[in-house]
């Protein structure tokens, strides 16, 4: 009889068809939230217990060998891959393993490739113009209009990633450090919460890096950044927090310094360089 | 607006103009001149050129989905026949009891099979605004079923031309059985008047020529719209990145399948235009042949350019009627050859050819813009 009242009573919503709430709640600190996530292919465990949080505006460097799952945790966040085991959130209220690709990028997700995969036939101003925060449907995108603020959005972007010059030059004859920044201009045009960035300085020249390494720390604050980077000076440049990853789970976290000096982490992975 | 945006462009405006001084001259040099000038252009020829501008039509589309959205459709020719058929049925109730049989109801090919009454999908399209509606209706539906499923399952590539290729295929098996309904072999023909004019009178034959040099002008501002839209960055974005698309947030299916059933419409109106003024529709029109000459007209004209697709479909039929005219079995290895010596020579098409005569006249072209060449 109760559930029949519960039925009735008209001033009740049922919270299954009140609207997700889309604005992040960090107010618990973290942003992004990785409990014991485990993912194997064909019995090869990638991801083993992984625990990892992200503050919000943090920086963070994530540093390990190849083959230790970095670019598959990227995967799991970024809805690519379905993890077997775990839980994955995005601040305490979007719980990203129930989410597709497109929702989890429009949510405030941002992921740069390792391999820059800008758009070559379009130009430097036309492939900022399409990652812009925008109704995405087909008919709104049928029907969109250059305004005068999204110019604005645009040039504003353009000025922090250097390439005012080109922006009406195809993609295609960029330079790869130039691609590498229309990829993260790209990503800013989103306005994510959090920048997923994927070996941002690989085949880049010692100044391309410098800027890259300004670039990252001047984003710090306003999102929250993950940078995957192999290049130990390149990350000694720009991070606070450096988490180590190895065999698919977390094997130090702290400072560079404290890192670099963790036993383990010498025996696994800075040995190799040192 | 995006459909007056291409109106302001230079480049439409120019083909637009090009365009419609051919309809005109055309016109003038039809009704004005004598008949025995030189300059008379004939009867035969307005349908000609009206029939190349069908194929222009159906270029256009293919161009579309092929050129921008990097979706090699081959089997474009089924949209055209759909509507096509949707004409022709139109066409075959308004024949009424001039038939050979003079059934008031049945068309001749029923009457001949011994059928008793009117399919229910023949019903309606002895009203022009019905078969009107399902010229486009008929081939964006079948567009958008077909396309829902290949998109949605992310089959791209050479497996989606392999399956346009199967589709148009089996259509034109369906269609060339008799129980279809469609005529069978023999297709639907006979055709005496559209909307009251009669068919065979030449102000009719003109009156459809200037109809397709119309349709084909808004077919084209139709389509450069859409690919001067921030939709069309977003389709040239799907054709070279699909993955990078849909991880900016796009639903790559859904443009897909949108730009796809609007190709599809313009194909099904091409269609429409053309039975009227060739007098006949039937399965060959379905044939897998067909729809790779349409490509082979794209790729030669220039892909992704449309006005390309426009030049090729005309030239390259134009040159068929005059070496089938001269030595009907070389046209298809003058055809194939053509085909060799653009690809190796002008991989843009003839409209690359244009584009960069102008080019190299105007602006020299930067050593980055080199590098890239």
């Amino acid at each position: 009889m109760s559930i029949l009242q519960e039925l009735t009573n008209r001033d009740q919503v049922f919270e299954f068809l009140t609207p997700e709430v889309s604005p992040v709640d960090v107010r618990h600190g973290p942003i992004l939230y990785l409990e014991d996530v485990s993912v194997s292919f064909d019995g090869f465990k990638a991801i083993n217990n992984l625990n990892l949080t992200i503050d919000d505006g943090e920086l963070r460097c994530i540093i390990g060998p190849n083959g230790a799952g970095k670019t598959t945790m990227m995967d799991i966040i970024t809805g690519k891959t379905r993890p077997d085991t775990g839980s994955v959130w995005f601040g305490s209220r979007h719980n990203l393993l129930t989410k597709s690709e497109p929702d989890i990028a429009s949510l405030g997700i941002g992921r740069k490739f390792q391999k820059p995969t800008v758009f070559e036939a379009l130009t430097v101003f036309e492939n900022l113009e399409l990652a812009m925060a925008a109704d995405k449907r087909v008919f709104p995108t049928l029907t969109a209009v250059m305004k005068p603020e999204y110019r604005g959005r645009i040039d504003e972007v353009l000025e922090m990633i250097g390439l005012k010059d080109l922006r009406s030059a195809p993609a295609g004859i960029l330079s790869h450090g130039q691609k590498q920044w229309l990829e993260i201009g790209m990503l800013l045009m989103q306005r994510p919460r959090l920048l997923l960035v994927d070996e941002p300085v690989a085949g880049m020249t010692e100044q391309e890096m410098e800027r890259t390494a300004e670039l990252l720390t001047s984003l710090a604050g306003k999102q929250s950044v993950v940078v995957v980077e192999h290049d130990m000076g390149f990350v000694r440049s720009i991070a606070r927090q450096v988490t180590v990853l190895h065999q698919g789970s977390v094997l130090a976290e702290g400072t560079m310094d404290q890192v670099s000096n963790d036993p383990e982490v010498i025996k696994v992975y800075l040995g190799e360089e040192a | 607006m995006w459909l007056t945006r291409p109106l302001r462009e230079r480049s439409t405006q120019l083909f637009l103009g090009v365009l419609f001084a051919a309809l005109i001259v055309v016109t003038a040099l039809h009704l004005l001149m004598p008949q025995d000038s030189a300059l008379y252009v004939s009867s035969y020829t307005v349908t000609l050129l009206g029939k190349y501008l069908c194929y222009a039509l159906l270029a256009v589309a293919v161009d579309l989905v092929w050129g921008y959205l990097g979706i090699l459709s081959l089997g474009h020719g089924a949209f055209f026949a759909l509507g096509g058929y949707a004409m022709g049925m139109y066409l075959m109730r308004q024949i009424g009891d001039r038939g050979v049989y003079g059934d008031p109801l049945l068309p001749d090919f029923m009457v001949f099979l011994n059928w008793q009454e009117l399919p229910w999908y023949w019903l309606g399209f002895d009203m022009a605004w019905f078969a009107f509606i399902m010229v486009l209706l008929a081939p964006g539906l079948l567009a958008l079923v077909f396309g829902f499923l290949a998109f949605r399952s992310r089959v791209t590539g050479v497996y989606l031309s392999i399956i346009t290729q199967a589709l148009t295929f089996a259509l034109m098996l369906a269609f060339f059985r008799n129980e279809m309904g469609f005529g069978g072999n023999n297709g639907l023909t006979d055709f005496k008047d559209l909307l009251g004019f009669d068919l065979r009178t030449d102000a009719t034959r003109l009156g459809l020529f200037l109809a397709t040099g119309i349709a084909l002008a808004i077919g084209y501002v139709v389509c450069r719209g859409i690919v001067t839209s921030k939709l069309g960055r977003v389709s040239v974005a799907c054709r070279d990145a699909e993955a990078r698309t849909r991880f900016l947030g796009y639903r790559v299916e859904r443009v897909q399948l949108f730009v796809f059933v609007v190709s599809a419409m313009l194909a099904g109106v091409a269609g429409a235009l053309y039975v009227p003024q060739v007098g006949i529709i039937n399965p060959s029109e379905f044939s897998p042949l067909f729809s790779i000459e349409v490509v082979v007209w794209v790729a030669l004209g220039g892909r992704a350019t449309l006005y390309g697709a426009v030049i090729g479909a005309i030239l390259v039929n134009y040159g068929k009627t005059v070496f089938t005219g001269i030595m009907p079995d070389a046209w298809l290895f003058a055809l194939g050859g053509l085909f060799v010596l653009v690809t190796v020579f002008l991989p843009k098409g003839i409209a690359g050819l244009l584009f960069t005569r102008k080019k190299t006249k105007d602006e020299p072209t930067t050593p980055a813009q080199e590098a890239t060449a």
